[in-house]
This record gives C-alpha cells, sequence and structure tokens, in this order.
C-alpha cells in the first residue's frame, strides 16, 4: 500500500474532475432538493393526521377537501423528489463514467510515454491494477458516496434544523441517545477493522499458496509433495476461517445496531415528549413530528459513515492513479528535424558508458564501427551486457557518457521513433497478441498487403502449418490454439520480415526454436539481412559462425573480437564456449 | 446451489436450525414494537396519562429493540459460523480435487481458471450463505406475518400493500432484466480491457520498436469505449432503483391515510372511529415492514445469479472424475531397478483427432542414458510426460522395474523417478528446502539431509552461486523464483532431483538454459557419481546427447532413427541434417 494524503489526493482527483464542476454541482443542487422535500414530507404527513385527528371527532366530519389539497402537494413533493434524484443519479453517472473513461485512456497514453526503466522495477499486476482496480474504486465511490454524502449532509442538518426549530430539549435527548449509540459503533468499526485486515492477509497468502501450487502441479506430483501441499494449505485455510468468519460477523453487526439506536432514538424522543406536554410545554403534533425526524436524523449517519470509508479507499486509489500520470516522461521530440536520408546501415558506437542506475554501470566504454551490410554477432554469458547494448541502439534507454551515430548522425538528434524505424526487431520472448495470424503478423504496417504477408510466412516456413490450420491465415490466436513456442517465435520473425527496415536487431531470436527450424530461419534471414547491417545476439554459437564480427562481451567489455575463424585460432574465450559443445561429458 | 448445500454438516444444519429459532423470535419482537408505539402514542395523547405508565411502555419497547438486535447477533453470529465453515470445507476439497488432477484435468480447466475456483468462486457463496440465512430465512417469515397481523383490519388497506409490493416487483424485474445481462457483459468487456492493457505492458518493447504506440492505443480506446457504454447503461439504470424505492414507501403511507380518510367518515359510532384510526396508524408502520421485507429479498436477487454460476464452477471441479489412478503395487521391491522400456506406445490427446506418438518403443538399462532428440513439435516432451504419468498411454505400455508403469501406485512410481521440467519451478521457501523438495519414502536424518543438499549443489554446479548469495543454502526464493536467473533456477530444479537419489532421471530439455561449458561439466559431474542412475534426456543440441548410449530420433510422432551418435550420422537423414545444423563438416566427418 501507497502513503497517502486523503487532502492532497482529494484535491487532486477534484481538478481532474474540472471540466464537470457544473453538472456536478447542478447534480448536488438537485440531491438537496430532493432531500429537502423528503424532509418536508414528514411534517406535512403529520398534518394529515392531524386533521383526520381532530375531523373524526366532530360532528361536520373530515375536512376531506383540506386533507386531499395536502396529500397532493405530497404527492407533487415526494414526485419531485423522485424525479429531482434520479437525474442527479444519471448525471452523476454519466460524469463518471466520462472522467473513469478519460483517466483510463490517460493511464493508457501515459504507458506509451514514459521510460521502459519504470517498467523494470514494476511489475505487469501493479500497473494494470491501477487501468482496471483502482480506476473502478474511484468510478463507484464519485457516484454514489459523493451523492450519498451531499443528500446525507442535508438530510442531517435540515431535520436537525426542524427538530431544533421545534423544541430544543428534546433535539437534544434525541441527539444524545444517538451520540450513545454510535460511540459503540465506532468502537465495533475499530475492532473489526484488525480482523479485516487480518482476512485480506489471509486470504493473500492463501492465494499465494494456491498460484503456486496450481502452476507447478507437476513437480509438486512427480515428487510426491501433495501431501505435504494440503496439509500446508489446510493449515493456512484454517486460519483464514478464524479471521473470515469473526470480519464477517462483526460487518453483519452494523444493520441491528443501526436499527437499535433509530430505536433508541425514537424511545427517548417520546419520554421526553411525554414529559413535556405534560408540563404543557408543548403539543402532541410535536412529538408525532419528532419521531419521524430522529429517524431521519439517525439514517444518514450511517450512509455517510459508509460514504467516509469508501472515500478512504478513493483517496487511497486516486494517489496511485495520479501517481502513475505524474511519473516523469520521456523527453520531448517535437523539436527535432534531423533527417537522414537514405540508411546504409553504417553504425559507430564512440565511447559508450551506460548504467542502468547511476550507481552501476553495465557499459564501460564500447566502442564499435559496424560498415554497411555487416553482421555482427554479440556472445558473453548472461549479464555481459549483450541486451543492454541493443537496449541503447533502440534508443529504449539514454546512455550516459559518448555517443552512437548512424550514418554519422547521433541518435540524440534523432526522435525515438525515427531511431525505431530503422530497426526490425526480434525479441527472445515472443509478443503475440489475441487476434488472427494475419493481424499478428501486419501489427501496425496497415500498408503491407495479405501476398506481403503469405510470401513472409513463406520465408520463414511457416506457410503450410497455417493452411493446416482450419482458418488459415485467418485463425485467431488465443490461449486455445496451440502454437509450439518455436511457431510462435516464428510468427514475431515474418513481422520482422514484413516490416522490411533497413536494420535488424535479432535478441535471442531463434532460441526456442529447434536447430533444423532454426536453420531454416536463417536462410531466410541471411537472404534478408543481404545488404543490411544486421546485430544478432546468440546463445548457440552455430547461428552466428558467419558473422562478419564476433563480439565476445563480459562484464560490459569486449575481450574478444574477429570472425569465427580468428577467434578460433586465438584460442581464447570465445574458442572454448565454442569447443565445449562438441566434448564429450 | 442445492448440491453445495449439502455439504453442510451436522452441526451447520443444528446451527441453521437455532438460528430459525432467533430469527422467528426477533421477526416476533420486531413486530411487536408497533404495538408499544401506538400505545404511547395513545398515551402520550391521552390528557393526564401518568408519567410512569409512558416510561414502562417506553421500556418495554426498549426491551423488544434490545431483545431483538440480541437475536439478530446471535443470528448473525451463526450465520458467519456456517458461511465461513461452508467456505473453509469447498476450498479445502476443491484444492484436493486439484491436486489429485493430471494435466489433462487440469487443461480441461485451465490453471487460471482453477485458481478462480477456489478462491473467487468460493467468496461469493460465502456471502450468499451469510446474506442468505439473514434474509432468505427472515423476509417471508416478516412478511408473512405481518400481512397475518393487518388483513383483517381492511381489505382496502392490504389491497394498497399489495398494489406497492406488485408495483415494487413489477420494478426490480423490469430492471433486474433490463440491467443484470449487461453485468455479465461488463465482466467481459472487463477482461478485454485487461487484456488489451497486459499486451501493451508485456510487449512494451516490441511497441516501441514498430512504433505500435498509436495502433496499441487506439485498440485499447476501443476496449474502453465499449466498456464506457455498457457501464454507462447500467449505472444510468440503477440510478433510479433507490429513488423508485423512496417514492413508492413514501407513497404507501399517503394511500393508507387517504383510504383511512373515508373509511373513518363512514363509520358511524364514534368509538369504531377512534378504532379506525389506531388501525390506520398501526397498519402503516406493519405495511413498511412488509415492503421492506420484500426489498430484503430483492438484494438477494441480485447476487443469487452471480454465486449460482460460481456454484457451478466449483461443481464441475468436484464432479471431474480423475482418470489416472494408482495401482496394486505400493512397495518399491522390485528386483531389477532402473530399467526403463517403452513397448509400442502411442498417445493422442483427449479429444484430439491426431496421434502426438505412434508406435513408440526405445529401452535403457541401468545407468544408461538414452536421448531423444528431434524438431520442435515432434513428441520429445510428451515422451517424457508419460512416464511420471501425467498422462496415461492410449496404446501400448510403459515399463519401469519389469513392470507396468500403471501397475504402480503413484507414490512409488515418483519415488523412482526424478523429474526435470523444461521450465524449472521454484517454490516459495529457501534454496534447501527446494532441493529437498517432496517425500521421497525415505525418513532422513537433518544431517544426511544436509549432506544430499550439499552434494545435489555440487553436482549440478550450483555451488559457485549459492556460495556467492549472502546466507547460501538457506538464502530465501521467493514466489515463482524470481530473484535467481533462468540458468540458476535450472540448476536448482537439477539439484533437486539428484537430491531426491532416483532409479531414473527425466531431463525434458533442461539443460537449454545452461551454456555449453555448464552443461558439459553438469553431465560429466552427473556420470562420475558413485550412485549409477539411468537417464532420459530431451535435447535440441547435439553436444547434450551425442555421448548417450542411445539416441532415439523422431519425427512428426515417430522413430526415425534408433542408435548411437556415429551410427546415425551413417544411416539417419534426419539426425545428419540436425547435426549439420549445429556441427562443422570436420565434426562430423570424424565422428562418421
Amino acid at each position: 500500500m501507497e502513503n497517502y494524503k486523503f487532502g492532497t489526493a482529494m484535491k487532486k482527483l477534484a481538478i481532474y474532475c474540472k471540466k464537470y464542476y457544473f453538472p456536478i454541482i447542478f447534480a448536488f443542487a438537485l440531491s438537496i432538493c430532493g432531500t429537502v422535500f423528503n424532509i418536508i414530507g414528514p411534517d406535512k404527513l403529520s398534518e394529515v393526521i392531524n386533521k383526520i385527528a381532530e375531523g373524526m371527532m366532530l360532528p361536520t366530519g373530515i375536512d376531506t377537501d383540506g386533507v386531499l389539497k395536502i396529500i397532493k402537494i405530497l404527492i407533487i413533493l415526494y414526485g419531485l423528489g423522485f424525479v429531482f434524484n434520479t437525474v442527479q443519479g444519471v448525471i452523476m453517472a454519466t460524469c463518471t463514467q466520462k472522467i473513469t473513461n478519460k483517466m483510463r485512456t490517460d493511464i493508457s497514453q501515459k504507458i506509451n510515454k514514459i521510460p521502459l526503466k519504470y517498467f523494470d522495477q514494476t511489475t505487469v499486476g501493479d500497473t494494470l491494477s491501477r487501468v482496471t482496480n483502482d480506476v473502478d474504486t474511484i468510478g463507484q465511490s464519485l457516484n454514489q458516496s459523493i451523492g450519498t454524502l451531499v443528500s446525507g449532509i442535508t438530510m442531517f442538518f435540515g431535520s436537525m434544523f426542524m427538530m431544533l426549530k421545534t423544541n430544543w430539549i428534546m433535539t437534544a435527548a434525541g441527539v444524545l441517545a444517538t451520540i450513545i449509540g454510535f460511540v459503540l459503533m465506532i468502537m465495533i468499526t475499530k475492532k473489526s477493522q484488525k480482523y479485516f485486515v487480518r482476512q485480506q492477509e489471509e486470504l493473500g497468502r492463501l492465494n499465494g499458496q494456491i498460484e503456486e501450487t496450481y502452476t507447478g502441479h507437476n513437480v509438486i506430483k512427480a515428487y510426491n509433495d501433495t501431501h505435504r501441499e494440503i496439509t500446508k494449505f489446510h493449515e493456512i485455510n484454517d486460519k483464514l476461517f478464524e479471521s473470515a468468519w469473526k470480519s464477517q460477523f462483526l460487518s453483519g453487526l452494523m444493520m441491528p445496531l443501526m436499527t437499535f439506536i433509530g430505536n433508541l432514538g425514537y424511545v427517548a424522543v417520546c419520554i421526553t415528549g411525554a414529559v413535556l406536554v405534560q408540563r404543557g410545554d408543548t403539543e402532541f403534533g410535536t412529538i408525532v413530528a419528532f419521531m419521524m425526524y430522529i429517524r431521519l436524523f439517525t439514517q444518514p449517519l450511517a450512509q455517510m459513515a459508509q460514504a467516509v470509508t469508501s472515500l478512504q479507499s478513493t483517496a487511497a486509489a486516486s494517489t496511485r492513479v495520479f501517481r502513475f500520470l505524474q511519473e516523469e516522461e520521456l523527453s520531448d521530440e517535437s523539436g527535432k528535424n534531423t533527417a537522414i536520408d537514405t540508411i546504409k546501415g553504417n553504425v559507430v558506437f564512440d565511447h559508450v558508458k551506460f548504467g542502468y542506475t547511476s550507481d552501476k554501470t553495465i557499459i564501460n566504454d564500447f566502442n564499435l564501427e559496424v560498415k554497411q551490410g555487416q553482421k555482427v554477432a554479440i556472445v558473453g554469458p548472461t549479464g555481459a551486457g549483450k541486451t543492454t547494448l541493443v537496449n541503447l541502439l533502440m534508443r529504449f534507454y539514454e546512455i550516459n557518457e559518448g555517443s552512437i551515430k548512424i550514418e554519422g548522425v547521433s541518435t540524440k538528434d534523432l526522435t525515438r521513433e525515427q531511431v525505431h524505424s530503422m530497426f526490425g526487431m526480434v525479441l527472445q520472448e515472443t509478443w503475440l497478441f489475441e487476434g488472427t495470424i494475419k493481424d499478428n503478423i501486419r501489427y501496425n504496417m496497415h500498408d503491407v498487403s495479405d501476398e506481403q504477408i503469405i510470401e513472409a510466412s513463406k520465408a520463414v516456413g511457416l506457410d503450410h502449418f497455417i493452411k493446416t490450420l482450419p482458418k488459415g491465415y485467418d485463425t485467431i490466436l488465443d490461449d486455445k490454439t496451440n502454437l509450439s513456442s518455436g511457431q510462435k517465435q516464428l510468427v514475431t520473425i515474418a513481422r520482422a520480415m514484413v516490416l522490411n527496415a533497413p536494420m535488424l536487431i535479432l535478441d535471442e531470436a531463434t532460441s526456442s526454436v529447434d536447430t533444423r527450424t532454426e536453420e531454416l530461419i536463417q536462410k531466410a534471414m541471411d537472404q534478408l539481412t543481404i545488404g543490411r547491417t544486421s546485430f544478432v545476439i546468440a546463445h548457440r554459437l552455430s547461428t552466428i559462425k558467419n558473422a562478419d564480427i564476433i563480439l565476445v562481451l563480459k562484464d560490459g567489455d569486449v575481450v574478444e573480437s574477429g570472425n569465427h575463424g580468428e577467434l578460433l585460432k586465438k584460442g581464447g574465450v570465445y574458442a572454448d564456449l565454442y569447443n565445449s559443445q562438441f566434448e564429450t561429458a | 446451489m442445492w448440491k453445495i448445500l449439502k455439504k453442510l454438516k451436522k452441526r451447520e444444519w443444528s446451527f441453521v436450525f437455532i438460528s430459525l429459532i432467533f430469527i422467528i423470535t426477533q421477526v416476533w419482537l420486531d413486530l411487536k414494537m408497533p404495538d408499544y408505539m401506538s400505545e404511547i402514542t395513545k398515551l402520550v395523547e391521552t390528557k393526564g396519562s401518568k408519567m410512569i405508565d409512558i416510561i414502562e411502555q417506553g421500556g418495554y419497547m426498549l426491551l423488544c429493540a434490545l431483545g431483538s438486535m440480541f437475536a439478530s447477533v446471535v443470528v448473525g453470529f451463526l450465520a458467519a459460523q456456517v458461511a465461513a465453515g461452508l467456505a473453509r470445507r469447498l476450498r479445502g476439497e476443491v484444492y484436493e480435487k486439484t491436486m489429485t488432477f493430471s494435466m489433462e484435468e487440469i487443461n480441461v480447466f485451465s490453471t487460471d481458471s482453477l485458481i478462480t475456483r477456489t478462491t473467487n468462486d468460493i467468496t461469493q457463496i460465502q456471502t450468499l450463505i451469510a446474506m442468505g440465512l439473514q434474509v432468505i430465512i427472515k423476509a417471508p417469515i416478516l412478511a408473512v406475518w405481518a400481512i397475518i397481523k393487518i388483513s383483517d383490519k381492511s381489505w382496502q388497506w392490504t389491497a394498497a400493500t399489495g398494489v406497492t409490493v406488485a408495483e415494487l416487483m413489477l420494478f426490480l424485474i423490469i430492471m433486474i432484466i433490463i440491467v443484470l445481462p449487461k453485468f455479465r457483459i461488463l465482466q467481459t468487456l472487463t477482461d478485454n480491457l485487461n487484456k488489451v492493457t497486459r499486451e501493451n505492458l508485456t510487449g512494451i518493447r516490441v511497441v516501441r520498436a514498430y512504433n505500435g504506440e498509436a495502433y496499441q492505443e487506439e485498440k485499447f480506446e476501443k476496449a474502453n469505449t465499449d466498456v464506457t457504454r455498457t457501464n454507462l447503461f447500467t449505472s444510468r439504470g440503477m440510478a433510479s432503483v433507490f429513488p423508485m424505492m423512496t417514492l413508492l414507501m413514501s407513497f404507501l403511507p399517503l394511500a393508507i391515510y387517504w383510504i383511512g380518510m373515508y373509511l373513518i367518515n363512514d363509520a358511524s359510532a364514534p368509538m369504531d372511529k377512534v378504532q379506525l384510526f389506531s388501525n390506520m396508524v398501526v397498519f402503516s408502520s406493519y405495511a413498511m415492514q412488509v415492503i421492506m421485507a420484500f426489498m430484503m429479498l430483492i438484494v438477494v436477487f441480485f447476487i443469487f445469479p452471480r454465486a449460482n454460476v460460481s456454484a457451478k464452477r466449483i461443481n464441475e471441479v468436484l464432479g471431474e472424475k480423475t482418470k489416472i489412478h494408482d495401482g496394486n503395487i505400493v512397495e518399491n521391491n522390485q528386483k531389477s531397478k532402473g530399467t526403463i522400456e517403452f513397448k509400442n506406445v502411442s498417445f493422442k490427446y483427449p479429444d484430439a483427432g491426431d496421434y502426438v506418438l505412434r508406435n513408440i518403443s526405445f529401452k535403457a538399462d541401468k545407468g544408461e542414458t538414452v536421448a531423444i532428440i528431434g524438431a520442435t513439435g515432434s513428441g520429445k516432451s510428451t515422451i517424457i510426460n508419460l512416464i511420471p504419468r501425467f498422462y496415461d498411454v492410449t496404446e501400448g505400455s510403459i515399463l519401469i522395474d519389469g513392470e507396468d508403469i500403471r501397475d504402480y501406485s503413484q507414490d512409488i512410481l515418483h519415488n523412482k523417478l526424478g523429474y526435470v521440467p523444461q521450465k524449472a519451478v521454484l517454490f516459495k521457501g529457501d534454496i534447501s528446502s527446494n532441493i529437498m523438495f517432496g517425500e521421497n519414502g525415505e525418513s532422513l536424518t537433518d544431517k544426511e539431509k544436509a549432506i544430499r543438499v550439499s552434494e545435489a549443489i555440487d553436482v549440478s554446479q550450483s555451488r559457485e552461486f549459492i556460495s556467492k548469495m549472502p546466507k547460501g543454502e538457506d538464502s530465501k526464493i521467493s514466489q515463482g523464483g524470481t530473484n535467481v536467473s533462468g540458468g540458476q533456477k535450472q540448476r536448482i530444479a537439477i539439484a533437486r532431483a539428484i537430491a531426491k537419489n532416483p532409479e531414473i532421471m527425466l531431463f525434458d530439455d533442461s539443460f537449454s538454459a545452461l551454456d555449453y561449458k555448464t552443461d558439459r561439466i553438469l553431465r560429466s559431474a552427473l556420470k562420475n557419481r558413485s550412485h549409477k542412475v539411468t537417464s532420459i534426456i530431451v535435447a535440441q543440441r547435439i553436444g547434450t546427447i551425442k555421448d548417450a548410449d542411445r539416441i532415439v530420433v523422431l519425427d512428426e510422432g515417430k522413430v526415425v532413427g534408433y542408435g548411437k551418435h556415429g551410427e546415425l550420422l551413417k544411416n539417419c537423414p534426419v539426425y545428419l541434417e540436425i547435426a549439420k545444423s549445429q556441427l562443422s563438416e570436420d565434426e562430423i566427418r570424424k565422428d562418421m
């Protein structure tokens, strides 16, 4: 849970809703009017009773016309109350939806505007829950709590006003009884909070256990760990039961308690009223009216208590949302207008220094000159900085010192968009989305024809497989379609082929396909890379034997470089790595 | 739903019964209160009535209120006990059932869905039961009792109440018909919104590399608009619910007084008039109780459909028949140990048309290594999955130590095997708890365990990185092993299989996350152990398998080559092709 200040969070939220101030205030006004009608109601109703009571003993009978007149007024009042409250609800609902819609759009756009660094530090689930859970929480409480709060406050002060106007002693008695009840309620809420927190924690532990054992199901089975896991589960489950029933019970206490408070206030008013009537200080009608007001008075208190609690979670949610929206964005590049006419593929790394955090340098002093059409392979152990180099080339991160130049122009002078468009990129993690195979290959390149897509699929050897699928290229890829990880990779390679960018980056692109398929892809790739500069990170050294330059990286430094033959002859790290794949164990 | 309720135990049924008694008491007290109210009203109205009488009546009323509160507290306690108790039992049952599932059944439901069924769905049931016990039972009793109490007063008033109830029901039913289905659609739309966002987040590097930001945003906007439109519909619809209820509840007393006025006017005797007046006041407060009862019921109608769907989903899990059953051999006393043989094994996934494996036969004796190689999708992993009975063979049989694996109890079978999956799985705990994982039928002292762990760490080449960790073997592993790298995870998973001291090790492409050098050292360390173990290795690298005793070459589920590296290079074209893609001409010629 992130820290938050209730006031600041609500203020930010209020500023965010600026555009809707007018309709919201109008809704508030309607809500106040509607509530006022409901407060006047009992007053009028007691007039009806009084008229009937008076009239029934008179020989003339009841003043039906008089009563009917009041009833007509009441019908109009209640009817208006209904209309006002409904309209208020509709307005609030509309504003809320518009606001939350905008909030989601803002978050979605923001995702594409902040540095990748942010996502290295946060989980997908965290950002995701801001888009859905947090925004939903805000929406719900805007829709309900604020309206309730407004009508509640009106009701509270309105009935208080009516009571005070009529008789202050009885008011004091009623309010006192209510306060006693409320102290009780607050005590219970405080106590139950503890169990709610505990319940939430234990639920979290239980979910963790379930998730872990369901996903690791195979291993648990193969190692006969089922019994132990079940015992562990029951332990947590039993603890959850304890806190679950307690919090369920305590939250269930609210309703009966509220009813009791209402009754207590009622009796208090009656008794004080009776004393006053006997003393001749007031009349019977007062008591009747009071009995209704005390109900109106206690009723909104519970609603308001609820609204305040939900506003608290709103504050927490909007803190999270606004914190995300205020994350530092990538630098604005609208001022840049450098352009490179033809990209041939000359790339220079000039004394590049970089670290993801300022205290830890990953790339110390990297220099490299790549000529047009060369194939550059980067090998080395995990953590050597292979992927980092690619990230810098794509300008996913900004380098600390030195520069990267394409055709002699520093990438810093180009927009990120320009840099991205120079490279086709295939990553180790295959990224496909729910949609047809065709859409997955085409992605955002709208001008690519179906023929080009089929051609690319043929080139990577995917065409045959796709044709065996019931719907061919229009088969929708989702959880149910069984594409092997190799086939998924082929789709992303086809995507990069279709893009037809001047340079290529393959970051462990073929590590999840088998070597035979890999060779097929390799051929296709080689075809594609003719005359194009390409950067290849590879695990399997067979993939890169034909590279023009092989860089062996260790701890951010190039320890060896040269072509396959040269490096083997040298008998250093590369030769060692390469030979180890043939040695017998 | 009913099936779920049957799971309540005797103790809980007695709780339900006791709460029924308390609910009746509560309704009785609630309905008694208006009597005292009218008594107080009368006393206050009557000139010269004594103060003490009013206090007395007020006292009674407070007693009723206290009693009613006490009763509902008791009911609330019992309901919480029953609901949370049932939830605990259901959760336990679903969990235990899921743990008996094989891969086949898990795939039927998918892991995500099973997780939701064990958590959220059961919470839904708990909420319904807790609410249900307090409301479903109470509402009808309250309604019927209140109606009985007032129905003899005047049919006109009763009719007015009836009309109001009918209007209320009609309104709410219309709302349920129009709005409720939209809530379900909303769920799907929200899922979709989630999906699109997740897509953007997980593929953020690709999105940026392709300058696909606008494309993603457009997609998101569409999902966002869909959600908003449906949300607008439901929340605008719901906006009228509470005002409507207020309206109906305000109109009812109005109608009663209106009718009452004429009734009183028509009555001739003054005493009748007074009686009618008092009836009228009491009637209106009872009528409100009737309306309240119906409103309570409506709330249940709103949550019932969801809980019912949940109940169905839970029952699906509990009713799923497990297809893998234990055999009769419960002791590990087979004469030959560490042999494994595939005899004409064919396999196809349930409901699938085509076979994944056809007529697979091979054999490994104690201490031998059999390697399986083939293209992606050729069925290599499936062979491994058949051995611990994650799936059962469709035709043919697999023999371990001379017995069909289906004749063993699963515990005994698993004790013979050390399985290392393609994707290493680590569990929350520390490194040694991950290595000494599960029960393998041996009882070891702490010291013996420590020796096992230490040996496994050495053999699996994990010593280097583990010794660098601040707490060594006791270093914490977070859920899913997110705090160690892929290669480290894989080595811990291999250590786990070693520490178990199995007869047969199964490596499902387990070396691919390691670099060649570590791969080679690890395999030679395995080979040089004093404990002779049979190994089945699935691999993609020729280097990993070329020294195996036998190599099975798979192509589209069929064996196309069987023999040693040198032989296969000569007589198996598929193998030669794979080799060519990885080795140089020289090396191949040397091996031939």
